[in-house]
């Protein structure tokens, strides 16, 4: 039990953290909003999607990058592993975005340099899949994926971080630059979820990324010995 | 001469001169598509739809052209390169070689435009610049994808679903900035868009020749 907590106490804090913010953020009081209404609760999950998100493609971009220098597959798996998660979490704040956006916007989706931004993110990883499958021999499918992730990601970063600002108008919060929202819309009494939400996210994208990580080794490792 | 970039260049260059085909059936791939949209979009050309036809057309035709470029140099070739030059100097050549033919094809694709489409740019020096700034992009983007791309089966379908993502950014930036010379707006009153487009540009280069050595080795 000492060990358990010494090496996994931030994977408990994780689950506390959520817990906390799934019931705090369905029961704190949230102020009334015009139009928003008391949608804006979903700040704590739409909002906590994308920074999972960004913060674990980061690490596959920095991962794919050790890769190039090391040439160790384990980097390249882990990269691999942290796209995978990325990704569910790209289409689960897209999810959590359209649903809003239909509540709110009377539309799925609107053209808004944002929302294009979020589209062409998902759009550069499934590009990204694709180019690790067509490419047979592992060593040479493991480096042009390494290659386009770090390319890929540097161009997708510019672009959210550039063109909303300098975008005249947008329907979406945030035109001050951060990506995300503007923070001077949160309301006081929402950032003591919105903040742990935020942070509760990333650690359990990281968690996922870590098991998608150990299973794709183990897998490597079950068919090296099956074909011995 | 004694530059290995440059002499890449003008090694490829005197191979497009000499093998006429390759180039003659972009061109024609361009003129074609172009007369088609011609035809069906027969009488609802508005500027809007001018400038958004213009780009992806142009668009089409540069990843058949940047493509072919890499995937025309055989394995056996490759190998003899790998021993000769450095890969900084072999994807340097590639980006101006690609640049300086997109600038060709581009401008083909402007006159073919302006015959059957008619000309609804009222600002047409700084529609030349944009497409110009426009061309650099493409192919500072699309040199490093089709590096990757041309290393795989099915190579076509690949190098479009890379590089959409990648450059519709800049794409956005640049129809923004033509659409502003078309409604016959000063140059003045958009680089911006220009500027910002060329510092992508510039940043993809600098990448394409960080990233580069990593996929030259096979």
């Amino acid at each position: 039990m000492i060990g358990f907590l010494k090496h996994s106490w931030w994977k408990v804090l994780c689950i506390s953290i959520l817990i906390y913010v799934i019931l705090g953020g369905l029961l704190f009081d949230a102020p009334e909003m015009p139009v928003i209404r008391q949608t804006i609760r979903n700040v704590y999950f739409h909002v906590g999607m994308w920074f999972a998100m960004l913060f674990i493609l980061f690490l596959g971009m920095i991962n794919s990058i050790l890769f190039l220098r090391t040439g160790k597959s384990q980097y390249d798996i882990k990269s691999l592993s942290m796209v995978n998660v990325g990704l569910i979490f790209g289409l689960l704040g897209l999810i959590t975005g359209m649903i809003w956006a239909q509540n709110t916007w009377g539309a799925f989706w609107v053209n808004d340099p944002k929302l294009n931004g979020a589209a062409i993110g998902v759009l550069v990883y499934l590009a990204y899949l694709v180019l690790r499958a067509s490419v047979e021999d592992e060593d040479k499918s493991a480096r042009l994926s390494a290659v386009y992730s770090v390319f890929a990601f540097i161009m997708f970063f510019m672009f959210i971080m550039i063109i909303p600002r300098l975008a005249s108008s947008s329907i979406h919060p945030g035109l001050d630059g951060n990506p995300a929202l503007a923070t001077g819309d949160l309301d006081p009494s929402m950032r003591k979820i919105f903040w742990p939400a935020a942070i509760g996210w990333i650690m359990l994208s990281y968690w996922m990324a870590e098991i998608v990580f150990r299973l794709r080794r183990l897998r490597n490792k079950v068919e090296e010995v099956e074909s011995e | 001469m004694a530059n290995p970039t440059l002499l890449l260049v003008y090694k490829d260059i005197l191979l497009e001169v000499k093998s006429k085909s390759a180039f003659g059936s972009i061109i024609l791939y361009l003129v074609s598509t172009v007369f088609v949209c011609f035809l069906a979009f027969d009488g609802i050309v508005t500027m809007k739809v001018w400038n958004a036809l213009f780009w992806i057309i142009l668009l089409f035709a540069s990843f058949n052209s940047i493509l072919k470029s890499f995937i025309q140099e055989s394995p056996d070739r490759s190998i003899y390169y790998y021993t000769l030059v450095s890969p900084t100097a072999y994807i340097n050549a590639k980006l101006v070689f690609n640049t300086f033919m997109m600038l060709v094809l581009a401008l083909i694709a402007l006159i073919v435009f302006l015959i059957f489409m008619g000309n609804v740019v009222s600002n047409l020096m700084a529609f030349i610049i944009v497409v110009g700034f426009g061309v650099v992009g493409i192919s500072s983007v699309l040199t490093l994808m089709s590096a990757i791309a041309s290393k795989v089966r099915n190579n076509f379908t690949l190098v479009s679903i890379l590089s959409f993502p990648v450059f519709l950014p800049q794409l956005l930036v640049l129809m923004r900035a033509s659409e502003s010379a078309i409604n016959g707006r000063l140059f003045i009153d958009f680089y911006p868009d220009i500027l910002i487009s060329f510092v992508i540009s510039l940043i993809a280069m600098l990448l394409s020749n960080t990233l580069f050595p990593y996929i030259w080795q096979d």
